[in-house]
């Protein structure tokens, strides 16, 4: 913990990983996992604002009822890749793989993951499957919805399905690699005196998530094989015309996709439950609750993936079953939400940028949460299935959640991963403009959807247009606050304030190294003595304004 | 069901606003209470695992409600009514096309009558469609290798919104039609100045014929094929000794895939109908073996189990025991599905 005064003005340290070594090789032949954190996060921006692109168009097509800007077979891809970018290329790794890999190392007191080598090999891999993805958007784009249901992508449609899942195979490896990098880091590299229950709490969700990625991507890479080679030699497995069962395939996708859900929403709780400790300057409320129900996330997790099929023709009794487990899998995520609640509680609440990042996640998060509720009841599942109520709930997940958490956790991070503060008046407007433009987005889509407006329409009937309108109209507020960030973030690498080992006066072992930390991370092992999140410890100085 | 489904939607919303807006307060006027000041101090709390249990608790509970609910619900929707309007539909890339038991056709139109327990009977030409009526809630998934079913019971005269729900490609926006409610009387006039060229079992006695079906499926004893007359909603013993329920997924896949499931005392001679008969033939050719069979109310609901029923009363059961007693070992039987498959 420093204690050092505040009064003086911190310096960049001398050497740090970022100018330890120049020159393109150093970087693409890195084995630090910092810099591959940093190759991760330029890569995931590119595919975030491609995926954005999409979703602009799609909304600005959307203003009028029939289909005035686009051709349907247009509108089809925009919304596949839209997607297929969205999930495969931004969500999935953003979190794990940028913060993630930045910091699990640190955090858990280590020089490095266990597998340097592994962990650069799994953004190559990364890069090359997205380069597939590529490849299919400029011939022409797949229109198949991120779904790839069957018989339409095996035996219908023209576009190049097999390019894509062949990317999206790849980039699963990739997810595996990395996975299996942050298990074997959590369980063989502690730092001495780090035991499992002063790991913190960002650690335990990805360790969770992890679990998730080493199990459950393999039967996406086994899915997409089995339709490529339906698409690609006709071999019956999904097509009742080849012999095969349309459904099979739904089983087969959602046992992975749903899970990659949690893989999703995990790392971004983890990023919450540090956020609203060091801007509450508290313990973590029931800290082992917060860190077990991640592990039952990851568990309950995999048994819900057939509440996706309640209309698909499946068994009364197996919807039943199903629907049942859904509710287990909400318990956790609630308890979450309660806690972090409490932990601001008689706390000394500090609301900087990370922090209204952090109060945006539990709000969201719980109405994303809650309106799952709706989907898993099977009477109301009937009816708002497919409409624009799912997507307005996925996004309030995805987007409210996941995608919140990592600005949050952007900002919070991003003077130890570059040394420098950025500016926080416009931050905090960002902040501010996403919370509006996202609930003006996505708010209106639940009405839709219970109105009865399916989604992957592109023409709609006339009654639906006022609340379309609002949700472009919302869109158009949305991306102001996410192209913002990316200004700024620019500018204070140049310009920003001086960080220091520990702005924010958080605990961890991240903050008592430099920022940005040597490329050994730690110039001497850490010996660790403390609980984590030990705010509120004697001769504490907090500050009040940075 | 409207009624019920929008009951629970609302009772849902209730609860969603409660626990947002409780949340939301919380964390805010946390933020501005415990606002970081010179003077004062974090509290530095563990933890509290009373409070723990009880916020398990009660989400628990609430969620056992909303399942319950629920689950009534759908069970409800899942149960086929009692003496229904039978209606069959085909979805294709890209549209709808429903024939009533009077023979008459339509597209991407539907027309019903009031008070009356419609139950809408699908297959999938293609690929997999939905059927989406917004205004009576109900949604079911089409497949093609399969027929599903819904019900609804119109109440109100007018023209709702059908919508396909599963992204089906290209023009799968444009795979939409309405549903005309009509009082009954309206719909009885409608029905007459349909331009039917007979009921739909006498389309199928027709396609029946026209296939050659009857060169094997006839009633006599030296017949090559197992005779038809009753088999609709009886089980049927195969040559590897299963017993099957003959519905409309049986003998539809019989006709499609006659090897897969081969009557006991029958030899696989069958030629495969796939891509010589449309589904619509199909669904004619199902109506008319229906009418084979003795009366018997609402065959597709028979719920006996197959298995209850002794040989004497299966068909071709007794006829042929000694044939099905030296075929034991014949080739079929390996695919152990039930092709009934769908809803218990």
């Amino acid at each position: 913990m420093s204690t050092g005064t505040s009064i003086v003005k911190p310096e960049m340290p001398e050497r740090h990983f970022l100018n330890d070594n120049y020159g393109i090789r150093s970087w693409l032949l890195t084995k630090d996992h910092k810099r591959i954190a940093i190759l991760y996060l330029l890569s995931i921006t590119v595919f975030f604002f491609i995926g954005g692109i999409f979703a602009a168009l799609i909304r600005l097509h959307l203003l009028t009822p029939n289909g005035e800007m686009f051709q349907a077979d247009t509108y089809n891809r925009l919304f596949t890749m839209h997607g297929v970018n969205m999930i495969f290329f931004f969500l999935i790794p953003s979190v794990p793989a940028v913060i993630g890999n930045f910091l699990i190392p640190i955090m858990v007191g280590t020089k490095d993951l266990a597998f340097p080598k592994i962990n650069l090999l799994s953004w190559y891999l990364y890069i090359f499957g997205a380069t597939f993805s590529l490849i299919a958007l400029v011939s022409g784009g797949v229109d198949t919805g991120w779904t790839f249901y069957t018989p339409l992508s095996s035996g219908y449609v023209k576009s190049p399905v097999i390019i894509m899942a062949v990317g999206i195979l790849i980039v699963g490896f990739s997810s595996i690699f990395t996975g299996l990098n942050f298990i074997v880091t959590v369980h063989r590299m502690r730092a001495p005196g780090m035991t499992w229950g002063r790991l913190p709490l960002f650690v335990w969700a990805n360790y969770a998530a992890s679990l998730i990625m080493i199990l459950g991507t393999p039967v996406i890479a086994i899915t997409l094989i089995l339709l490529a080679l339906e698409r690609g030699f006709h071999i019956g497995i999904f097509d009742p015309k080849l012999g095969g069962d349309p459904v099979l395939f739904q089983h087969m996708f959602w046992f992975y996709s749903h899970p990659a859900v949690y893989i999703m929403i995990l790392p971004g709780m983890g990023v919450i439950s540090e956020i609203v400790t060091c801007f509450s300057r508290k313990r973590a409320f029931g800290y082992s609750f917060i860190a077990f129900s991640s592990i039952a996330i990851a568990v309950f997790g995999f048994v819900v993936w057939a509440h996706h099929m309640f209309v698909a023709g499946i068994s009364v009794y197996s919807a039943l079953v199903f629907s049942l487990l859904s509710y287990a899998v909400a318990i956790p995520s609630a308890v979450k939400v309660f806690n972090w609640t409490a932990t601001m509680y008689k706390g000394s609440v500090k609301m900087d940028t990370p922090m209204l990042y952090a109060m945006a996640f539990i709000g969201l998060f719980t109405i994303g949460g809650l309106t799952g509720l709706f989907l898993a009841a099977l009477g109301l599942d009937i009816h708002i299935h497919d409409t624009y109520f799912v997507v307005a709930h996925f996004h309030y997940v995805m987007v409210g959640g996941m995608v919140t958490a990592y600005m949050g956790g952007l900002h919070f991070w991003w003077p130890k991963m570059t040394g420098r503060i950025y500016p926080e008046a416009p931050a905090k407007l960002a902040a501010l403009i996403t919370f509006i433009g996202f609930n003006l987005t996505f708010f209106p889509q639940f009405i839709l959807g219970y109105m009865g407006m399916p989604r992957r329409y592109w023409a709609y009937p006339p009654e639906f247009q006022v609340l379309n309108v609002l949700s472009t109209a919302g869109a158009s507020v949305l991306s102001v606050g996410f192209i913002l960030p990316l200004f700024y973030f620019l500018w204070s690498l140049k310009y920003g304030e001086v960080a220091g080992n520990n702005p924010w006066q958080a605990t961890g072992l991240e903050w008592e190294t430099s920022s940005p930390p040597p490329t050994h991370n730690f110039h001497e092992i850490p010996i660790v003595t403390k609980e984590p999140y030990a705010y509120g410890e004697e001769g504490e100085e907090v500050p009040v304004v940075h | 069901m409207a009624g019920q489904v929008d009951a629970l939607y609302l009772f849902l919303v209730l609860i969603t606003t409660f626990f947002s807006l409780l949340i939301a307060i919380l964390i805010v006027f946390f933020a501005i209470k415990y606002r970081r000041t010179p003077e004062r101090q974090a509290e530095q709390i563990h933890g509290s695992t009373l409070l723990e249990i009880v916020w398990t608790v009660i989400p628990l509970g609430i969620s056992m409600v909303i399942f319950v609910w629920g689950a009534v619900i759908y069970y409800h929707m899942e149960r086929p009514p009692a003496n229904p309007l039978e209606i069959y539909g085909v979805g294709k890339q890209w549209m709808w096309k429903f024939q009533h038991p009077g023979g008459q056709r339509e597209i991407n139109t539907l027309h019903v009558p009031t008070g009356r327990d419609v139950k809408v009977t699908m297959i999938s030409q293609d690929v997999i469609h939905s059927f989406f009526v917004p205004a009576f809630r109900v949604k079911q998934d089409v497949l093609p290798n399969r027929y599903v079913f819904t019900w609804f019971k119109a109440t109100v005269p007018g023209t709702y919104h059908l919508f396909c729900s599963q992204y089906c490609g290209t023009k799968h926006s444009g795979m939409v039609g309405d549903v005309v409610v009509m009082t009954p009387e309206d719909y009885q006039t409608w029905l007459a100045s349909g331009k039917a060229e007979g009921s739909l079992a006498s389309l199928g006695e027709k396609a029946f014929q026209q296939y050659g079906c009857t060169t094997c499926h006839r009633p006599d004893s030296g017949a090559r094929g197992p005779n038809l007359e009753g088999l609709y909603g009886r089980p049927v013993r195969l040559v590897d000794n299963r017993v099957v329920l003959a519905d409309d997924n049986y003998i539809r896949e019989s006709i499609i895939e006659p090897n897969a499931k081969v009557v006991s005392g029958f030899q696989s001679i069958m030629p495969t109908f796939r891509g010589v008969v449309n589904e619509d033939e199909i669904i004619a050719i199902t109506e008319y073996i229906k009418h084979l069979a003795p009366q018997e109310a609402n065959p597709l609901n028979n719920r006996t189990s197959p298995t209850q029923i002794r040989d004497s009363e299966v068909p071709n059961i007794q006829e042929h025991q000694q044939q099905q007693n030296q075929q034991q070992q014949g080739p079929q039987g390996t695919k152990p599905v039930n092709p009934s498959g769908k809803k218990p």
